[in-house]
């Protein structure tokens, strides 16, 4: 090798390592780029990787909420749960999900409309998300399908539960829930982390309650593998149920109305004029909620949407009706207490009066000669109140109206309660751009025209006459607040001019008398009385004789069409014209009269009149009302105690 | 040519220990140990069957690295054109004998081993022109006549290779070979000229690429093209990389190899495991660790006096600085997955019999250095 050339030795060594000196520089470089690559990936955005390799690792499965429950005063429930059988499917744990469908098909009898919808479904989710394929299968159906099980992969039969209504005639006050739609999802933020297939209150306290009666979603997370298998639980939320809730309605008596009132479009609201619990507030016909809760079948839907009774509308609240010779009482009062008018005042009743060449019609033709204030309102004569009505003006009638209740809505939180109208003259101008004529006075005098008001309305207005005049707060959710307006009203009775020990004070701090001298309060229900219980009143026919069920009341019917001249002439009777044209029935009332408890409407849509066919229905269930009395306080002795 | 004779002939066998390199043994020992540990954990955390095989591989192999550091430096250099048709031989042996096992023919089977001779052809190329350009002078090099042996050695096993198909192997294999052939002084023009063949024979061998080599290319380009197929390594190994943050997951606790959302954990992404589990300090440490090794083999080309020891020293240290760039590149998202395994670190024989036989002659170039090759 030394022969070779040392020479050339030494010239080659120098390239070699000339060169090596630039592919070394380049190796430099590389490994610091590297160097900057972990840096960027494990320093600057680990917290993104890191977030990612949980992603991956974790699972999380939603345990959707029990609902919760529902019930009357006493304890009944009046929504429940109850088992159901479902068929989920678990897109990834099935091999083929076109055979599955196929063979599900045959188990089922899935429409084809169904599953392309849930193929669409399963293609908008994560494939370890399950999916509900049926959540209401029938025993033999779910059989069926555990029978077929080994050969469905990915099938899982679950035994869930779901909302039950066991009875009917609370279905318009609870409602009902069905399908989370888009809508609501917008509506309502706490549906965001449901699980997808949750039910939702569409209606009713169902809707007003949802969030806190739909409980919490739990979920369990597991760590699963790359191949989506369990690995091990990490960690497990049972979530919550719903909050349960108790309400102010008695079950029996809502039933025992319910069946009342069977085949009529009708309403009934019982209300206890103290603490304005509601104690009924039955609306027929009636529908059943249950239909809702797995998705409605078309034919039923249609079936309930066709009836000229409207089941689905609740008509305690969102019935709208003119209140009719109801409003008397108001207008009495408003008089009173405005000193337009002295209640001894005779006015002779020729059956009509007339203003500006306008004939203005009482409903007896005949006319009930001299009347004064007690006896208009007994016999519900209409030219005395359209004389009291002019002389009050429709500002102040509406000013009293409002005070009682009327034209405002009277719970809180239903969605589909309506507000209905207590025309004013500034009312007028707003709504109907125009101004307010005297003749429109007189009709809403005898509570017609623009007078609109649902039968709870008419129900509250009624209780804070009934309770001598005080403010109430109605309520169907039931709650151990302490309400003395009872002891208090009496106490004040007994001793008129000493002042209030101080527990009552305390508790009745907010108490708001709604008159300005009690005196026309009392008036009104004495005349109320004698409408009911003195031969000539509006409604002595349905009387009680016993003076434990006696109850004082107006009745009233609603015009929903003219009564041409030639009608009035020939004396047609209401049962003679057709269903759709015939007066309202309605009927306000409260009872025991000798110490007043509870309040009543009736509203007997298209019933003709207040005394043929809505005091009649006031009277059996007063007395199913009174007759229940002592049940009901017996409980409230009982939380009373419990405090 | 293997003369034990010679050994004793010019120094004693205890010099010949003092003079090997020890922070280089050391350095691989220790990387080794660590490839063990990783190894363990892609077990999921049992002494299983790759543990079990990789720390008996490299207590085979390590011993095999330190007898052959003893072999006279001559030795390697008579004996390397032997080599490189003897492992060239094997590649046509693979060619119609050769083990198919998903989708590719790479392997032979040695009954005691399953032999995949492109590993050892990585060496050969090396060695093989390490020596033409050790006989060569200086003013022939880029010389035409003298250009046309290294292309066909180079060209040839890499054909066989990328046929197999093995593009990852068949890049190192050749870089290798360019690396030499740049040291021993190519002009850049040939290169340039090369670059300008390749790039306009890129369309064509794209066309003859199987349909998951180009979904390779493809996807790395764009790694979320396809996050469930093509991408998903890329993309996975990325995770489990960021996700070890500063520390790292701790040992046995990387979620992502544990859970098997990394793919080709024992060999390819060997170096994402052990990034996981032991953060970015590991890596760094990984990272100082195989500079170590990369530096020390330069040095020992610094001082080997013969031409054929520096560019092989030389070539080999670059070789071995490519195999890592290029798996750390790829698991780090930079480069295209192309299948290259991770020296030492990652789980297979004959990469790791490769790289201790290239280690090996190394060291021997170290242990003489002052003796003449011919």
């Amino acid at each position: 090798m030394i022969n070779f050339g040392s020479g050339n030795t030494v010239i080659k060594s120098k390239l070699i390592s000339r060169r090596m000196f630039v592919l070394n520089a380049a190796k430099a470089v590389v490994f610091f780029g590297i160097f900057g690559r972990l840096v960027s990936l494990q320093i600057n955005e680990a917290t993104k990787y890191k977030t990612l390799s949980d992603k991956n690792r974790f699972r999380e499965w939603k345990l959707a909420p029990q609902r919760g429950i529902i019930r009357d005063y006493f304890d009944k429930e009046i929504a429940s749960n109850e088992k159901v059988y479902q068929l989920h499917i678990t897109p990834e744990n099935s091999p083929n999900l076109e055979t599955l469908f196929f063979r599900l098909k045959t188990i089922l009898n899935l429409s084809d409309k169904r599953i392309f919808f849930l193929k669409r479904k399963i293609a908008k989710q994560k494939p370890w998300e399950p999916i509900i394929v049926s959540d209401n299968l029938t025993w033999s159906e779910f059989s069926r399908i555990n029978l077929f099980l080994h050969e469905l992969p990915g099938v899982e039969p679950i035994v869930s539960v779901a909302r039950q209504y066991p009875d009917l005639s609370t279905a318009h006050l609870v409602g009902y829930v069905s399908q989370v739609s888009q809508k609501d999802l917008q509506k309502k933020q706490y549906l965001k982390e449901m699980s997808v297939g949750i039910a939702v209150g569409k209606t009713g306290l169902e809707n007003k309650l949802d969030k806190d009666i739909i409980g919490k979603v739990g979920f369990q997370r597991y760590e699963v593998n790359a191949y989506g298998k369990r690995i091990k639980q990490i960690q497990v939320d049972s979530g919550e149920s719903g909050k349960n809730y108790r309400t102010t309605i008695d079950l029996e008596v809502q039933k025992y109305a319910t069946q009342v009132l069977e085949d009529k479009a009708a309403s009934v609201c019982v209300m206890d004029i103290y603490n304005g619990d509601i104690i009924t507030m039955a609306s027929s016909p009636s529908y059943d909620p249950n239909a809702f809760v797995h998705g409605i079948d078309k034919k039923y839907w249609n079936e309930l949407i066709s009836n000229e009774k409207k089941p689905l509308n609740n008509k305690a609240i969102a019935g709208l009706y003119p209140p009719g010779s109801t409003i008397k009482i108001i207008v009495a009062l408003s008089a009173l207490e405005n000193d337009v008018w002295n209640p001894k005042k005779y006015v002779n009743c020729g059956g009509l009066t007339e203003l500006y060449g306008e004939k203005f019609h009482c409903w007896k033709k005949k006319g009930h000669g001299p009347m004064n204030m007690r006896s208009a309102i007994q016999r519900s004569c209409d030219v005395y109140f359209y004389e009291v009505a002019r002389l009050l003006g429709v500002d102040r009638l509406s000013e009293t109206a409002k005070k009682f209740g009327l034209g405002k809505k009277v719970l809180d939180g239903f969605i589909e309660e309506r507000t209905g109208v207590v025309p004013s003259t500034a009312w007028k101008r707003k709504f109907i751009g125009k101004n307010w004529y005297l003749g429109e006075t007189l009709h809403s005098g005898i509570g017609q025209g623009y007078f609109q008001s649902t039968p709870l309305q008419l129900c509250l207005m009624t209780a804070q006459i009934a309770n001598g005049g005080f403010e109430i707060k109605p309520r169907v959710l039931a709650n151990d607040n302490k309400n003395n307006l009872r002891e208090y009203i009496k106490y004040k009775n007994e001793n008129p001019n000493e002042p209030l020990p101080i527990d009552m004070l305390v508790s009745n701090f907010d108490l708001n008398p709604l008159f300005r001298n009690q005196e026309n309060i009392n008036f009104v229900k004495d005349a109320m009385f004698a409408a009911t219980n003195e031969a000539g009143g509006t409604s002595f026919r349905s009387r009680f004789d016993d003076q434990k069920f006696m109850f004082a009341g107006k009745t009233g019917s609603s015009q929903v069409k003219r009564f041409t001249e030639l009608q009035r002439e020939l004396e047609i009777k209401q049962k003679d014209i057709v269903y759709k044209d015939r007066d309202h029935a309605l009927f306000v009332a409260f009872a025991p009269y000798s110490d007043p408890k509870y309040a009543i409407s009736v509203v007997v849509e298209h019933g003709g009149t207040g005394s043929g066919s809505a005091a009649p229905v006031a009277k059996k269930i007063i007395k199913k009302v009174l007759e229940r009395d002592k049940f009901r306080e017996s409980l409230k002795n009982l939380t009373g105690e419990e405090i | 040519m293997f003369q034990p004779r010679s050994i004793q002939s010019s120094t004693n066998f205890k010099d010949k220990v003092m003079m090997m390199d020890y922070v280089l043994i050391f350095s691989i020992l220790l990387l080794g140990i660590i490839s063990m540990f990783a190894m363990y954990s892609t077990d999921g955390g049992k002494f299983d069957y790759h543990t079990r095989s990789h720390i008996l591989r490299f207590g085979i192999f390590f011993l095999m690295f330190l007898i052959i550091s003893f072999f006279q430096i001559r030795f390697w250099y008579q004996t390397s054109t032997l080599l490189y048709l003897s492992f060239f031989i094997l590649l046509l042996g693979v060619k119609y004998f050769g083990l198919t096992s998903s989708g590719s023919q790479r392997w032979l089977n040695f009954y005691f081993m399953n032999l995949q001779p492109s590993e050892l052809m990585k060496i050969g190329l090396i060695l093989f022109l390490a020596k033409y350009y050790h006989r060569i002078s200086t003013q022939d090099v880029n010389k035409l006549k003298f250009l046309f042996l290294p292309v066909v050695a180079l060209v040839a096993p890499v054909l066989l290779v990328v046929a197999q198909p093995d593009l990852g192997t068949s890049i190192l294999i050749a870089l290798g070979g360019v690396t030499v052939s740049w040291l021993a002084g190519v002009r850049v023009k040939f290169f340039a000229y090369a670059s300008i063949l390749f790039i306009s024979l890129t369309p064509i061998a794209i066309a003859f690429l199987k349909p998951y080599q180009k979904a390779r290319i493809l996807t790395f380009l764009n790694p979320d093209r396809d996050p469930l197929g093509a991408g998903y390594q890329i993309i996975q190994s990325k995770i489990a990389i960021g996700s070890g943050g500063l520390f790292g997951k701790g040992f046995l606790n990387g979620s992502q190899s544990y859970l098997d959302y990394l793919p080709e954990k024992h060999t390819d992404f060997i170096f994402t495991l052990f990034s996981e589990e032991f953060g970015f300090v590991g890596s760094l440490f990984i990272l100082i660790l195989y500079s170590i090794i990369i530096y020390r083999l330069v040095n020992i080309g610094n001082i080997t006096r013969s031409s054929f020891g520096k560019l092989y020293c030389y070539s080999f240290a670059t070789a071995f600085f490519i195999y890592v760039a290029v798996n750390m590149g790829m698991v780090l998202g930079l480069l295209p997955i192309v299948g290259a395994p991770l020296p030492i670190m990652s789980y297979g024989g004959s990469s790791m019999m490769a790289i201790m036989l290239g280690l090996g002659i190394a060291m021997s170039c170290r242990i003489y250095k002052d003796t003449p090759v011919n």
